[in-house]
Formats: C-alpha cells, sequence, structure tokens
C-alpha cells in the first residue's frame, strides 16, 4: 500500500531527498511537504487575511442575527433572522418601488427599537440603478476611447495618461471637484448651461438629477481605467484579424462590430467585475459630496446605508444586516468570475 | 489631390478632435480647480471658473494669490502628516506579504494551493461595508490596543493617539495583501523555471531561492505593487472614518470632507486647494510613474 503522505509528496522534497543522498520515502517527516516548507511564505499574510477578511465577515453574520445596539457586549445567545425580515419587510410594494412603479412601503418594528425601521428596498433599488447605469456607460465610453487611442495616433502615451488621471484621485476629492463643476452659480455645468440660456438648475440637491449626477461623476473618473483594460485586449488580438476583415471589404465601424468586439469577451467581463465592485464602494464619494452620512433618499445606496446604520444611528446588528446584503451582491458578481478563471487555469 | 485623401485627412482631423475634446472632458474639472484655488477669495466671483485669476487683464476673473493653498496647508497639516505615517508602513508591509504569498503559493508547488489562492483573490472584492463593525469591535473592545500602545508614547515624536494609525496600517495591510498577491503572482508565473529548479538542484532551500533569486527579480513589480497600493491607501476615506474616527489622529481624506465650509458659505478656493493639497501625493506620484499605476490597475 503507498504511503499516503508519499502521494502528497512532491517533486520538490524529492530531489532534496536525492541531494541529502537517498533518505528513504516513508522516514520523510511532515515537515518536508511543499505546503508546509512554504508555510512561511503564505501562512502569516494568509493569518492576517483570514482574521481581518473573512473572520471578520463570519463575524459580521453572526453580528447580524443579534440585536446589537451599541450598549455593552453584544449579545451571541440570542440569535435570530428578524433584522433580515425588517431588511425585507413589506416585499410586494418594495420590490415594485425598487424597480420604480411607486408603492408605499410598510416598515418594521423589531425588538431592538422602538421606532419603525425602514427597508432596505429603496437603497437596494438605488444601488442597482447605480451599477447598471454606470458600469454600462462606463465600459461603452471605455471601448470608444480604447479603439479611437488604438488608431495609431500620435501623443498616444498623452492621451492615455490624461484619460486614466482621474483615477490615481481619491473619491473624496473627486467629489469636491464635482460638487463644484455642479455648483448652481459658480460652476462650470451651469455657466454651460446659462450660456445656452437653460439654467441655474440645482444638481446636487435635486432629487431627480442627484443619482445621475453622481453616476456621471464617477463615469469621469473610472471610464480611463475601462480604456486601459480594452486597449490592453486590443492590442492582444493578432493584426492578421483585422487585415483580413478589411480584405473581405468590411468598412472600419462593421470590422469592429462582427471582428474586433467579439473577441473582447474577457476583457469585459474583467472589467465590468472591477467596476461594478467599485460602484458598490461609492460610499466615500457620497460621503464627501453631501457631507456627512445624509445622502438623502433619492442617492441612498446600499454602502451609505450601512455605515449610517451602525455608525450614526448606532443601529449596529442592522448595519450588519445591509453588510450582509452588501457582501452577497459581491460575492454574485465575483464567486462565477472567479471560478470561470479557475476553470480557464488562468488563476 | 484625391477626394480620398481629403476624406482620409478630415477624418484624421476628425479623430484627432474627439481625442482633444475628450482630453478636455477629463482635465477640465481638474484645471477649475487648480484656477480657482490659485485666487484670492475677496477677489473670487465664481464667473469664469474655467479662465486662470487674470484680473487686471481680464475684468472678473479675480486676482492671483497662493493665500488658499497656505490656508488649505494649515488645515489639513495634521491629517496629512498622519496619512503619510498610515500610509508608508501599510504600503511596504503589504508588499512585502504580498510578494511571500506570491512566492509560497506559484513557485513552490504543492496541492491546495490554487485553492488558497482563490480565497486571496476573492478577498480583493469584498466590500470593505462587510467587516466594519467587527472591526471597529476589535479594535476598540476586544484588543487592548491604546493600552498596549501606551508605553511606546513616550518615544520622540511618537503620540498616544498614533495607536489608532497602528490599527489602520494593520487593517490596511491585510486588505491590500490579496490584490498584492495577485500582482506579484501574476509576474512570478513569468520567472524562468529552469533557474529556479537548477537552485534547488544546487541545494538552495525555499528561502535561500526566495531570497537571492525572486526577490532580486522582483523589484520592477515591487514599484508597481507599491505605487498601487500608496494610491489606494492614500485615498481611502472609509476604514479611517470608522477605525481612527474623527480627531487627532483623522487622515487627510476625512479632514477634507469638512474643510472650506462655514456658516458663510462656501468658500471655494480653499476648498479647491484643499482638494489639489489632499491629491497631489498621489497626482505626484501618478504624473512621474503613470505607466506603472497603469500596470497596477489593469492586471
Amino acid at each position: 500500500m503507498r504511503n499516503p503522505i508519499a502521494t502528497l509528496r512532491n517533486r520538490w522534497s524529492d530531489s532534496d531527498a536525492r541531494a541529502d543522498g537517498g533518505e528513504p520515502a516513508s522516514t520523510r517527516s511532515f515537515f518536508d511537504r511543499d505546503s508546509v516548507r512554504s508555510a512561511p511564505f503564505w501562512l502569516p499574510p494568509f493569518l492576517l487575511v483570514g482574521l481581518f477578511v473573512y473572520g471578520a465577515v463570519v463575524w459580521n453574520f453572526l453580528l447580524s442575527l443579534t440585536d446589537f445596539t451599541g450598549i455593552g457586549e453584544p449579545d451571541y445567545t440570542d440569535l435570530d433572522v428578524e433584522n433580515y425580515f425588517v431588511a425585507f419587510a413589506d416585499p410586494v410594494d418594495g420590490l415594485l418601488s425598487t424597480v420604480g412603479l411607486g408603492g408605499e412601503v410598510q416598515g418594521g418594528s423589531p425588538a431592538w427599537s422602538e421606532l419603525t425601521v425602514e427597508p432596505v428596498w429603496n437603497s437596494l433599488g438605488n444601488t442597482i440603478a447605480l451599477m447598471v447605469g454606470f458600469a454600462a456607460i462606463c465600459l461603452a465610453l471605455g471601448l470608444v476611447l480604447a479603439i479611437l487611442v488604438d488608431r495609431g495616433i500620435r501623443f498616444e502615451n498623452t492621451f492615455r495618461t490624461i484619460y486614466l488621471l482621474p483615477m490615481s484621485l481619491s473619491f473624496v476629492v473627486t467629489a469636491k471637484f464635482w460638487l463644484y463643476m455642479y455648483n448652481p452659480n459658480t460652476g462650470l455645468i451651469n455657466i454651460a448651461l446659462g450660456a445656452v440660456g437653460i439654467g441655474p438648475v440645482q444638481i446636487v440637491q435635486n432629487p431627480d438629477l442627484k443619482l445621475g449626477a453622481v453616476a456621471f461623476a464617477l463615469i469621469w473618473q473610472f471610464s480611463g481605467y475601462a480604456m486601459i483594460v480594452y486597449l490592453a485586449a486590443l492590442r492582444g488580438i493578432p493584426s492578421s484579424h483585422f487585415e483580413a476583415a478589411r480584405v473581405d471589404g468590411a468598412s472600419t465601424i462593421k470590422m469592429y462590430w462582427r471582428v474586433i468586439i467579439p473577441q473582447l469577451r474577457t476583457a469585459t467581463v474583467s472589467a465590468l467585475v472591477v467596476i461594478t465592485v467599485f460602484a458598490l464602494k461609492a460610499f466615500d464619494f457620497l460621503f464627501s459630496m453631501y457631507g456627512g452620512y445624509q445622502p438623502g433618499p433619492s442617492a441612498d445606496i446600499l454602502a451609505t446605508r450601512m455605515v449610517r446604520e451602525a455608525y450614526a444611528n448606532q443601529n449596529w446588528a442592522y448595519g450588519s444586516t445591509i453588510a450582509v446584503i452588501l457582501f452577497v451582491m459581491a460575492l454574485f458578481i465575483v464567486a462565477p468570475y472567479i471560478y470561470s478563471q479557475y476553470r480557464r487555469g488562468e488563476l | 489631390m484625391s477626394t480620398a485623401d481629403t476624406d482620409a485627412r478630415l477624418k484624421r482631423l476628425g479623430l484627432y478632435a474627439v481625442l482633444v475634446a475628450m482630453a478636455g472632458f477629463y482635465l477640465l474639472p481638474i484645471l477649475t480647480g487648480l484656477f480657482t484655488s490659485i485666487t484670492s477669495p475677496e477677489s473670487y466671483t465664481g464667473q469664469s471658473p474655467f479662465l486662470p485669476p487674470l484680473e487686471p487683464l481680464i475684468a472678473e476673473t479675480g486676482s492671483l494669490s497662493l493665500q488658499p493653498w497656505g490656508n488649505a496647508f494649515d488645515g489639513l497639516a495634521r491629517g496629512l502628516a498622519n496619512s503619510f505615517i498610515l500610509v508608508i508602513p501599510a504600503t511596504i508591509l503589504s508588499g512585502l506579504f504580498g510578494s511571500m504569498a506570491a512566492y509560497g503559493l506559484t513557485n513552490v508547488d504543492w496541492r491546495g494551493q490554487v485553492g488558497i489562492y482563490a480565497l486571496f483573490v476573492a478577498g480583493i472584492f469584498i466590500p470593505y461595508q462587510a467587516v466594519l463593525v467587527p472591526l471597529t469591535q476589535f479594535w476598540y473592545n476586544v484588543v487592548p490596543l491604546q493600552s498596549l500602545f501606551a508605553p511606546f508614547a513616550a518615544f520622540p515624536l511618537v503620540q498616544a493617539y498614533h495607536w489608532k494609525l497602528v490599527a489602520l496600517i494593520v487593517t490596511h495591510t491585510a486588505y491590500g495583501i490579496p490584490i498584492c498577491t495577485l500582482l506579484f503572482r501574476a509576474h512570478y508565473k513569468k520567472l524562468s523555471d529552469e533557474m529556479i529548479e537548477a537552485a534547488r538542484l544546487d541545494g538552495a532551500s525555499v528561502s535561500t531561492i526566495y531570497r537571492r533569486i525572486v526577490l532580486p527579480l522582483s523589484i520592477p513589480m515591487f514599484a508597481v505593487v507599491f505605487i498601487y497600493q500608496f494610491t489606494q491607501i492614500w485615498n481611502d476615506l472609509l476604514f479611517a472614518l470608522t477605525i481612527v474616527q474623527f480627531g487627532d489622529a483623522s487622515v487627510v481624506t476625512q479632514e477634507l470632507v469638512g474643510i472650506g465650509v462655514s456658516q458663510a458659505g462656501t468658500n471655494f478656493p480653499l476648498r479647491m486647494a484643499a482638494a489639489l493639497l489632499a491629491a497631489l501625493p498621489t497626482l505626484v506620484v501618478y504624473v512621474l510613474f503613470g505607466d506603472k499605476f497603469a500596470e497596477g490597475v489593469t492586471a
């Protein structure tokens, strides 16, 4: 019978054994395994990530089952899913309002609060609208820019550097710039609108425009990223594909549509994953733009709602609940991506 | 000249026109911010933020003044200092740990490493919100870091409130490891197997190979990783807001949120100067090492 440890052992320890002068396989210890010998390298970072990332995620889930409101220690003996019922209270009206069909949503009244607590439908709807709108336009703009930059232009580096520049800025800084751009009296946008006889328009505090204004600023910041990803992918397509299409007599637009764009699937997926996750994180931007935890109902996303419930309203357990919802959303986006990477052997 | 030629030239001209217009789109918010930030607040009218302050020459543009930058520096000095105290160790630590993890999971072959690596990669995408409440609990109620750190406050330049920055350094390090691991692993996969194999046959140990071969070869990657992490950690607000909270240890992004607003209204020159000052370190890094930054974000 083969020794199970011996079957686990890999070529590294085998060659070491030869160097050592032919130590018999059966006496080699646990410490000779490569997973163990390389442990000093991967284990400390893994423990840090395990504790602070995955440990915290699990702990957060436990907290979401408590009634913790910041007083004393969380009571881990009395766990229930009440907070999730509150978060998704009144599902029919909630879902209707999420897709913009109105509907008065009834809040729940959990044991830990004397007040009615709002469900998450409103911020969930805003999160999805922001994610979809922002990601779609970001990718489209990035693709167009990448195709233009890829046309063998002069000063390519300069253009690329300028397009990617906003991404090096903090959300907080971007929010300050756009707060200024959107200002009704002195903002560039309203000055431009005034020049053609419109305005001044209140943008940042206008419930109808808020979310669009946020998305627009985020597009300004991240479309350069989409461009860089697409540009790298375009450069990876063999030039024979471009030439073959040209010989066939396809027009430039047709060539891109039929031949080139279908080959950008991988780039699209990875840019999409990163950009959508950026949208989930837009908290910093909203906090800076609205100077605090209150962006108002029409721009409230799950990311702001979570922090507000926990850190402003002291509804810690409810904040954790919303955090779990955010985590699950991120998981739904990322897990298929990582799995597909694994299947293609790129992990 | 044939019509086809003219046509091609027009197309080319159109292409550059679009490219320049887009460059304008990306630069305008920063340029208006820059022009406003060098306008003296008294002469600021806000009627032409797209022009630099040229008051005696062009009316209504305001007069040139560096006073907003001076005031912004006074307002942000402590935040800038705290940010540097945070960013430098957190960047170096997360880079080093990332390199070690990538080496242990790439150049040494063993079963199960893909599973571990998948956990690292997934860690990149976990929203900070999912760990905030536990982290606040951990740093404030579970680990008595404040009292553990108290003796260190006797050292010169160390303040008692720096314990909050230590907590933030550890948190940012842990959160930076996944992306650093990903960046290094992509690089280590390309290293020549023969070289490592040869060193192994010569009897070099796992750690000797790392120190003598892999580490020297990863210097270009360290540049990419450090630039990426420096930008990420410098720009972050959420962790600082929830772990450091407002006070002595506030970092620059926290200080920037409230600057330039008073009862009298918004002081736009001051606010724009502050925004640019807070962005200056990352902008300098970006202008100097833009290619490395692009390499980091696209990996």
